[in-house]
């Protein structure tokens, strides 16, 4: 394999088409042009200070970290409790009802985002913020769910049978060391879903009526050519952002890892 | 062999019986377990003894009967409360926790000052022999060392009982040996009723007072080593502890307590009825443990009674040879074991013997 000239421009190819784009966002959000093309005009932090100017743009930052935070903690939530319920118990239809939370994992979410806006309308819940969170912790929670059954299946049993012997309540013997040991799991669970309601634009356009979102913001933006350098701009500190959260993640889940003696077997990074 | 009879009870089952949907896993429990008593659950995979063993601990609940600890029903109690601690296959060492965290875990409601709790987990893990281990991240320690982790984890509480469920099959034989020997020694020094499961007969005969084989959700007979061994109450349980000899037999007559029996290959022998336990159905056999029977050189004489036969395989052990040989012209085969002493030859196959036994190490299965 190791003189497959074939398989190593493939790669190369394929890493450039995959990160060669996003590398453009920070070469041009700082060019000192409206046009984005080449050749290179020079360096400003012009679009930067825009970015920052517009209280639209704030207002839009705001309510999508708002809505990302309540789906990554709502998902989250109810991930945990139906990983435990599908690792822990026996129950009649547990195959049927598990089926039923993994299911919006492949089902269009053009579907359940006019479903959604339908039902709602019909019976008169205005569209707000709040219907964007449930719309979107409907799409995170199958892969919280998917995540965190993994943590919980790794977690041996007797582990929990020990505390309750060492005279701990069903509850403490939760709080002390089933959650401590699948904190990674949680961390990840968290990230993934934060990351997913963030970038998500067909169920925040269609339940947001019009709020002000992020992924809806600067899909409207894209309409104006002067406004496009600065959402190069935004997606520069956007890029830079996620760059951060994942290292975050990546150090919290070695950390985890090494504090329990595991085996380090892959990561995000 | 210590006098287990004049003990207090600790534990009781009353016909316990436990169902996993239509899997009848216990079938009618019933015994004591006296306090103080080194006990062991014995018997094949799948027999019902780690179940036993986890109703005591309040993991499982039974389906009908009573379980017992100290005089009390466990009915409807939680193992959170019951005077029980176990030491677990995994040993289920908290990953998260330091070596100290693990044995003083038991200890976070106690109302002792700190001081004096990490003076008790000090003391806890002199006692199991990891003195200064305390700091130690516990997923840094080996097998023998998370062991003796999790039994000063459960004895730190000075339960009434302690549970030991295959604590010993994780390790290597050595290891296993040594350990044995180290339990025997910390039951007699802390003086606490330990009941221990295992599959190996051989550590349940080394360790323990008094035995339980359970076989299909049964005990088929709870008795000392001593009797396990030498008076099996079933051919089952004859064949599960140590090597025995099975020959077909016919029972000739019985009168008051002698039966007489005619074994092939061993001739007529008069036994004593203490040696045939309740019948059960089967065909008659005779079974001989391989040390009852003893090879014969050249001027030896046999005190009781002794039969030809062939030699036909040997295994050579170092400090022990295995004989198996055919009895009296019959194609009845034996093993017997042989201490190899100075002065005394490894005999070769096809070597023509006598074999010498005692009719009172018989026992009849019928």
């Amino acid at each position: 394999m190791k003189n497959a000239p074939f398989l190593r421009s493939y790669t190369l190819f394929y890493l450039l088409f995959l990160y060669g784009p996003i590398l453009l966002l920070p070469i041009f959000a700082f060019n000192d042009s409206r046009v984005v093309a080449f050749p290179l005009q020079g360096f400003t932090t012009q679009w930067f200070a825009e970015m920052a100017a517009d209280q639209n743009l704030r207002n839009a930052a705001k309510n999508s970290l708002i809505i990302a935070l309540s789906v990554a903690s709502i998902s989250t939530i109810l991930g945990i409790f139906a990983a435990r319920a599908s690792v822990r118990y026996r129950f009649p239809g547990k195959g049927p009802i598990l089926g039923m939370v993994m299911l919006p994992l492949v089902l269009p979410e053009m579907i359940v985002a006019m479903a959604l806006l339908v039902v709602l309308l019909s019976i008169g819940i205005p569209l707000s913020l709040f219907t964007v969170i449930l719309g979107q912790v409907l799409i995170c929670t199958p892969f919280a769910v998917a995540i965190l059954t993994s943590a919980f299946q790794s977690l041996d049993r007797s582990l929990e049978e020990a505390a309750l012997d060492l005279g701990e309540t069903p509850l403490s013997t939760f709080r002390l060391i089933v959650l401590p040991l699948v904190m990674p799991g949680i961390m990840a669970s968290f990230l993934i879903c934060f990351t997913i309601s963030f970038d998500e634009f067909i169920i925040a356009n269609f339940l947001g009526s019009g709020q002000p979102i992020l992924s809806v913001y600067i899909f409207g933006q894209f309409r104006f050519p002067a406004k496009v350098p600065s959402m190069l701009a935004l997606g520069t500190v956007l890029v830079l952002f996620s760059i951060i959260l994942l290292g975050f993640a990546e150090y919290m889940r070695r950390r985890g890892i090494a504090k329990a003696g595991g085996k380090d077997s892959g990561g995000f990074l | 062999m210590t006098a287990s009879d004049d003990r207090p009870t600790m534990i009781e089952f009353k016909d316990v019986h436990k169902y996993y949907g239509d899997y009848h896993a216990l079938r009618g429990i019933n015994g004591t377990i006296k306090a103080g008593e080194f006990f062991s659950l014995l018997g094949p995979s799948g027999c019902g003894k780690t179940t036993l063993l986890r109703t005591i601990a309040g993991f499982e609940d039974i389906s009908s009967g009573v379980v017992m600890i100290d005089g009390k029903s466990m009915a409807g109690v939680p193992a959170n409360v019951r005077p029980t601690n176990m030491v677990f296959q995994s040993y289920a060492i908290f990953p998260h926790m330091s070596v100290a965290e693990n044995v003083g875990f038991g200890l976070r409601k106690d109302p002792r000052s700190a001081s004096e709790k990490a003076k008790a987990v000090a003391e806890a893990l002199e006692m199991v022999g990891l003195k200064g281990y305390g700091a130690r991240a516990a997923h840094a320690l080996s097998g023998g060392q998370r062991q003796r982790v999790a039994l000063a984890r459960a004895l730190i509480l000075k339960p009434k009982v302690l549970l030991l469920d295959e604590p010993l099959s994780a390790l290597d034989k050595k290891m296993r040996e040594h350990m044995q020997v180290e339990l025997i020694k910390l039951q007699r020094q802390v003086g606490i009723t330990f009941i221990l499961v295992t599959h190996d007969q051989e550590e349940a005969l080394v360790m323990s007072d008094r035995i339980a084989v359970m076989f299909e959700g049964e005990i088929a007979q709870l008795a000392d080593p001593e009797t396990l061994y030498r008076r099996p109450a079933t051919k089952k349980v004859a064949d599960f502890i140590g090597t025995m000899n099975f020959i077909p037999a016919t029972i000739l007559s019985e009168a008051g307590d002698k039966v007489e029996i005619e074994a092939k290959g061993l001739g007529r022998v008069a036994i004593d009825i203490a040696q045939a336990p309740a019948a059960s159905g089967e065909s008659p056999v005779v079974g001989l443990r391989p040390e009852t029977l003893t090879l014969l050189y050249d001027d030896q004489k046999a005190s009781e009674r002794e039969t030809d036969g062939v030699i036909d395989e040997v295994i050579y052990f170092g400090d022990m040879t295995y004989y198996d040989v055919y009895l009296g012209g019959t194609d009845v085969e034996v093993r017997l074991s042989m201490r190899n002493v100075p002065g005394r030859p490894v005999l070769d196959v096809g070597t023509k013997v006598r074999v010498a036994w005692s009719p009172s190490a018989l026992v009849l299965f019928r």
